[in-house]
């Protein structure tokens, strides 16, 4: 085991920053778009919330994998050329958004709707009593089962390994099939998967504890 | 030209109909009483007033604006009418000065100097100039509705609509909100709709009262005429069960 890693640390390190960009890139913009559509399919006109809920219903029930593989494949056949790497983000981005907006919804709608009436009645617009009043609170709701989809977004990461993403499971992959030591290999790629998610999953207890 | 006035108006909720044929007309500066059994259709009115709950026939204009018209800014309407609630409704998120800041700053773009000189001043006349920095959790029931008059007050609205306000609220505190409420009737010219079962209330500031029932305008009345002379027999049993209370 020993020797694998220091045989191939350059690649594994090489892996574990592509699966560490992946996941941060997707987490930023899966938490824009996903609340984006959180806030649409809460909005008081009936056609943006159907767009929002085929959005969100569409790509919570295809595979990660059939996403990615759309962005790989297909993608660079009809529109332009994109990479493997950004072909399997752009997937996890869109498929995690759709779970990260149910989530943030779920939240808007344990605040209590006394809250909405009393800003509209005071004259703010809905996107105004939206990001000062319901937002800020439902924030609380939303923390623990956010936590939950990070953790998941890193491991859903290793999705990238089908696309010739060179993250960690891509590496993983490689060096198993070089070495032909495919037990330590994987072990390896485990305890690596655990250093990104074990602090993070640690912090959302911490978080978690700290706001109730 | 009234302030508010209703004319045929019918509200549903899907088959339900919840409002029957009103016409109502408040003149700018009116007080107006509105009361009733429970489930007559009281809060549905009010909340009608300023966009809550939509109407399905007839014109409701509110400073001019036709409410039943889906092409109205509600928002313009609700920059000039406000509303106090049975729970408050204060936003949990923020103290007390920001409650009362918050719409003026955001809305009326007022200068942030200004904003909060005239929030103070309003914590100042609603008795609690000490709360400004607390969060509405640490308020008692009068405190936090008292809060809640003076952040409607801050946008100095032309009309104040009152649902139920004191009916949430410990026995002790509604006379600290009441006489808040007087004081407004009395000094600042607002046009005001007051569901309420405080008949002492109604007697002292009221012009005129309402009876309601079935989602009906039963009778509408001056304060004197419809306390010692109801038409209405169904009101005459509803006040004498209310006054014995
Ligand atoms: N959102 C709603 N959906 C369906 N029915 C409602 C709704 N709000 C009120 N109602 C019904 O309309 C009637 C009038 O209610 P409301 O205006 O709250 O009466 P009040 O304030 O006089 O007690 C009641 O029968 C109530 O059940
Ligand atoms: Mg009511």
């Amino acid at each position: 085991m020993i020797t694998i890693f220091t045989e191939n640390w350059q690649a594994l390190l090489t892996g574990l920053g592509y699966t560490l960009f992946s996941s941060i890139l997707a987490l930023f913009f899966s938490l824009i778009i996903g609340s984006f559509f959180a806030i649409l399919e809460e909005m008081p006109y009936r056609i943006l919330k159907i767009i929002a809920r085929i959005y969100i219903e569409v790509f919570r029930n295809i595979p990660l994998l059939v996403v990615a593989m759309f962005f790989y494949v297909v993608v660079p056949m009809y529109v332009t050329n994109i990479n493997g790497f950004t072909a399997g983000t752009i997937g996890l981005t869109i498929y995690t958004s759709a779970f990260i907006a149910e989530t943030v919804r779920a939240g808007i709608q344990a605040v209590d709707p006394g809250q909405m009436e009393g800003a509209r009645s005071n004259g703010l617009t809905f996107m105004q009593a939206m990001f000062h009043i319901i937002l800020p609170q439902a924030f609380k709701y939303v923390i623990p089962p956010l936590g939950n989809q990070f953790i998941n977004l890193v491991k859903n990461s290793s999705v990238l390994a089908f696309v010739a993403g060179f993250d960690l499971m891509y590496q993983g992959d490689i060096i198993a099939s070089t070495t032909f030591d495919t037990i330590n290999t994987y072990i390896i790629i485990g305890v690596l998967y655990l250093i990104i998610t074990m602090p993070l999953s640690y912090y959302m207890r911490h978080l978690e504890k700290k706001l109730s | 030209m009234a302030m508010i006035e209703f004319k045929n108006v019918e509200k549903y909720y899907d088959k339900f109909h919840a409002l029957k044929n009103i016409n109502l007309k408040v003149e700018a500066g009116e007080v107006v009483v509105i009361i009733g059994p429970s489930g007559s259709g009281k809060s549905t009115l009010i909340r009608t007033i300023n966009g809550l709950e939509q109407v399905n026939e007839g014109q409701l204009l509110v400073t001019n604006f036709d409410l039943a018209d889906k092409k109205t800014n509600i928002d313009k309407i609700r920059k000039n009418v406000g509303m106090v609630f049975q729970h408050f409704n204060l936003y949990e998120n923020k103290t007390v000065l920001e409650n009362i800041m918050l719409a003026p700053r955001l809305v009326l773009k007022r200068d942030e100097a200004e904003n909060k000189k005239i929030a103070l001043d309003l914590l100042e006349t609603v008795g609690l100039a000490d709360k400004a920095q607390s969060y509405p959790r640490m308020l008692s029931g009068g405190q936090s509705q008292r809060i809640a008059i003076a952040r409607s007050l801050a946008m100095k609205p032309k009309a104040l609509l009152f649902d139920e306000p004191t009916s949430a609220l410990d026995p002790e505190t509604i006379d600290d909100v009441l006489k808040v409420m007087k004081d407004i009737a009395k000094n600042e010219g607002i046009t005001m709709i007051v569901v309420t079962h405080e008949m002492g209330f109604a007697r002292e500031v009221a012009d005129r009262v309402v009876f309601m029932a079935d989602g009906q305008i039963l009778e509408d009345d001056t304060t004197a005429e419809f306390f010692d002379n109801p038409k209405e027999e169904r009101a005459k049993k509803f006040l004498s069960k209310i006054i014995k209370h």
